[in-house]
């Protein structure tokens, strides 16, 4: 009986709400995507007016090198802020981790792959530590990490030792942003995320229809399937035209797919969510807070550590300044400008990478016009002023509307 | 007064907080597919009844059966696995996930096959489940996607209920349930509160407002200062035999209530 019923419940009432739902969507900051989307092309248009060298695919190349780590680190920053809190301690964090990998790998002589895991360990367990603290003795998230941001880089400089830098010369770990594809695996690529977004489409989209409910409307998967075959086949044309699809691209697109699927997708990134919107409902539904908190700062601390592996790569060293400087900043900045909310329970791992490419753009760009680095600070720091500006009138919108 | 073994019965229940007798030895009972009315003045132990069959703080004395066993709630999870459910009058929702989330939190539903390993929602199963409840109820939501903090008052505590009943349970708790809502929406819970008669549960609802009440309730329970001031069928009595009860004014037509309505209890 309810099957049928309920379809005929859903078409009664979903054309009215589908169209207004999606303006309203885009007021209160649900499809911010599209609005950090359209930044973007303004932040192209603004650089490449002024210098044409900005939408080279040589440009281009280095302006994804340059966010990878960035990007990294922001895929755990998203989740500690849908849980509504801060991690202060990821930029110490990735220096730390890429210090100890460089130690064992250079002074230690580790194979490069136990070094690396060794690195992430660290930076798990750190995050875990953190995450413990926080949630056992209920002490600010914000504090807890401050106290992290000092000691770790504290450690950082003891690891390093009185040489302060080292050199890193494994291929296995320079390789990891200096490796480029050739022409034909950047297609093989292209081909596989094109067929497999294909198909996660078609399935979904079938088991929709054969319940009968939600978004049943063919053209709007086709619409989808389409922008991304698009999106994947300029970007690998624009690699392959310079030196190819990097490895770091690669990792950092896994991370952030691979991230968001468990935050949209799987129980417990549905219990992140829960938690940052309502600890108190999730508590008493039976979702273990605690946990999930914890679970969340380790991720943070994890996500930070391979950030930091991937920039003692692109460097080819790590010194004293390693995840220090402005990278905690912009890794937290970055999602927010995309469109994550700082108040917890609304953003996407997406907004990792947008927000690390509006970011690297505007520094990239900047660069090119040998714009001094006062001026850059100055203008990503207008830039993510506006951006939470627009989040907070958007949440005003949500409450009010919510209220009727 | 109703056929059979009632579905939750206490006996002698008494709860004192420090110095305060929260409850004197107070007896209570619900049957399925009865809906009874809890009403009382602010501190009468109207909460503190209803939080010691929700097990969030068990009773110091009396007992509590159970379709007719003698069973203990100490905790949460014990009225849970009973079959009672409560609603509080903050309805414990998160406004930032839709409807099925919602409804499934802490108990989602995994995808079968692949989709297990990672413990992968299954939307389409919980959507489909979601819109049968729903539609049995007879609960309209503009769409089950929609995000909780966009629905009206009325919608939010229906969402709560229908929530509550996912369990299966055999008893339901209302707090407050039409509080600080509009007159139609009033109107959409108390509708869905006699459909859960309908379902032969039994329904605690405690409410300040006796409109309400009279509009749903087969029976009327009355506490004041922690004790049982009263029990009236409905349709027997009047709002004004109801707040003597619950104000203590006008004693005699109590007392003349009250034996009449003991034996029955």
């Amino acid at each position: 009986m309810s099957a049928t019923e309920a379809a005929a419940a859903e078409e009664t009432t979903e054309p009215r709400s589908t169209t207004g739902q999606a303006l309203r969507r885009i007021v209160q900051g649900d499809l911010s995507s599209v609005r950090v989307i359209l930044g973007l092309v303004m932040i192209a248009v603004i650089f490449q007016v002024q210098e044409d060298r900005f939408l080279s695919a040589q440009n281009l190349t280095n302006l994804m090198l340059q966010i990878t780590t960035i990007g990294l680190i922001s895929v755990g920053v998203v989740y500690v802020l849908l849980l509504g809190e801060i991690d202060l301690s990821v930029g110490a964090v990735s220096g730390l981790s890429a210090a100890v990998m460089a130690v064992l790998s250079v002074n230690h002589g580790w194979n490069a792959y136990l070094a690396i895991a060794a690195a992430i360990a660290v930076g798990a367990t750190i995050g875990c530590m953190q995450g413990s603290l926080f949630s056992r003795f209920v002490v600010p998230s914000f504090v807890v990490t401050l106290a992290g941001l000092l000691a770790w880089e504290g450690a950082l400089l003891q690891v390093l030792g009185q040489t302060g830098s080292l050199n890193i010369n494994d291929p296995k770990i320079t390789g990891l942003a200096n490796i480029f594809y050739s022409d034909t695996v950047g297609w093989i690529f292209a081909a596989v995320i094109i067929a497999a977004y294909g198909a996660v489409l078609a399935i979904g989209f079938r088991r929709r229809v054969a319940a009968g409910i939600g978004d049943t409307n063919p053209l709007a998967q086709i619409a989808r399937f389409v922008f991304l075959a698009a999106i994947v086949i300029a970007a690998v044309a624009v690699l392959n035209s310079d030196r190819g699809v990097p490895l770091a691209v690669m990792i950092l697109l896994a991370f952030v797919v691979g991230m968001e699927y468990v935050a949209k997708r799987t129980t417990f990134g549905r219990h992140v969510f829960a938690v940052g919107g309502n600890a108190e409902a999730a508590r008493r539904a039976g979702i273990r807070v605690n946990r999930v908190r914890v679970a969340v700062f380790t991720i943070a601390g994890t996500m930070a550590a391979i950030g930091g592996i991937m920039a003692a790569s692109r460097l080819f060293a790590v010194n004293q300044n390693s995840g220090g400087n402005e990278l905690l900043l912009l890794a937290i900045a970055g999602p927010v400008i995309a469109g994550t909310s700082l108040f917890g329970g609304r953003g996407s791992v997406w907004t990792a990478l947008l927000g690390a490419l509006v970011i690297g753009s505007i520094s990239n760009g900047m660069d090119l016009l040998s714009l001094s680095s006062s001026v850059k600070l100055m203008v990503t720091g207008g830039v993510l002023l506006l951006a939470v500006l627009v989040d907070a009138i958007a949440r005003q919108q949500r409450q009010t509307s919510g209220r009727v | 007064m109703e056929a059979g073994t009632p579905l939750l019965q206490l006996e002698g229940v008494s709860k004192r907080f420090g110095p305060v007798q929260a409850l004197d030895r107070v007896d209570f009972a619900v049957h399925a597919g009865e809906v009874v009315g809890l009403v009382g003045d602010n501190g009468a132990g109207k909460s503190t009844l209803v939080k010691a069959i929700a097990g969030i703080h068990g009773a110091d004395q009396g007992t509590i059966r159970f379709e007719g066993r003698e069973v203990s709630i100490s905790r949460p999870q014990d009225a849970t696995e009973l079959g009672i459910a409560t609603v509080y009058q903050d309805l414990a929702l998160c406004d930032n996930l839709d409807v099925v989330a919602n409804l499934f939190l802490g108990r989602e539903e995994v995808s079968p096959g692949a989709g297990s390993v990672s413990r992968q929602l299954d939307e389409v199963g919980m959507e489909n489940e979601t819109a049968d409840l729903l539609s049995n109820l007879a609960v309209t939501i503009p769409s089950l996607r929609s995000e909780v903090g966009t629905l009206s008052g009325g919608q939010r505590q229906q969402v709560a209920v229908a929530r509550s009943l996912l369990g299966e349970p055999r008893v339901v708790l209302l707090d407050e349930p039409t509080a600080a809502l509009g007159v139609p929406q009033t109107k959409q819970v108390l509708q869905l509160i006699r459909r859960l008669r309908e379902r032969d549960l039994g329904v605690v609802m405690i409410s300040h407002n006796l409109v309400d009440v009279f509009a749903v309730a087969d029976r009327v329970f009355v506490l004041r200062l922690g004790r049982a001031a009263g029990e009236f069928k409905a349709d027997e009595t009047t709002e004004e035999h109801v707040v003597s009860a619950i104000t203590g004014v006008g004693d005699g037509r109590n007392q003349k209530e009250q034996p009449e309505e003991g034996e029955g209890a």
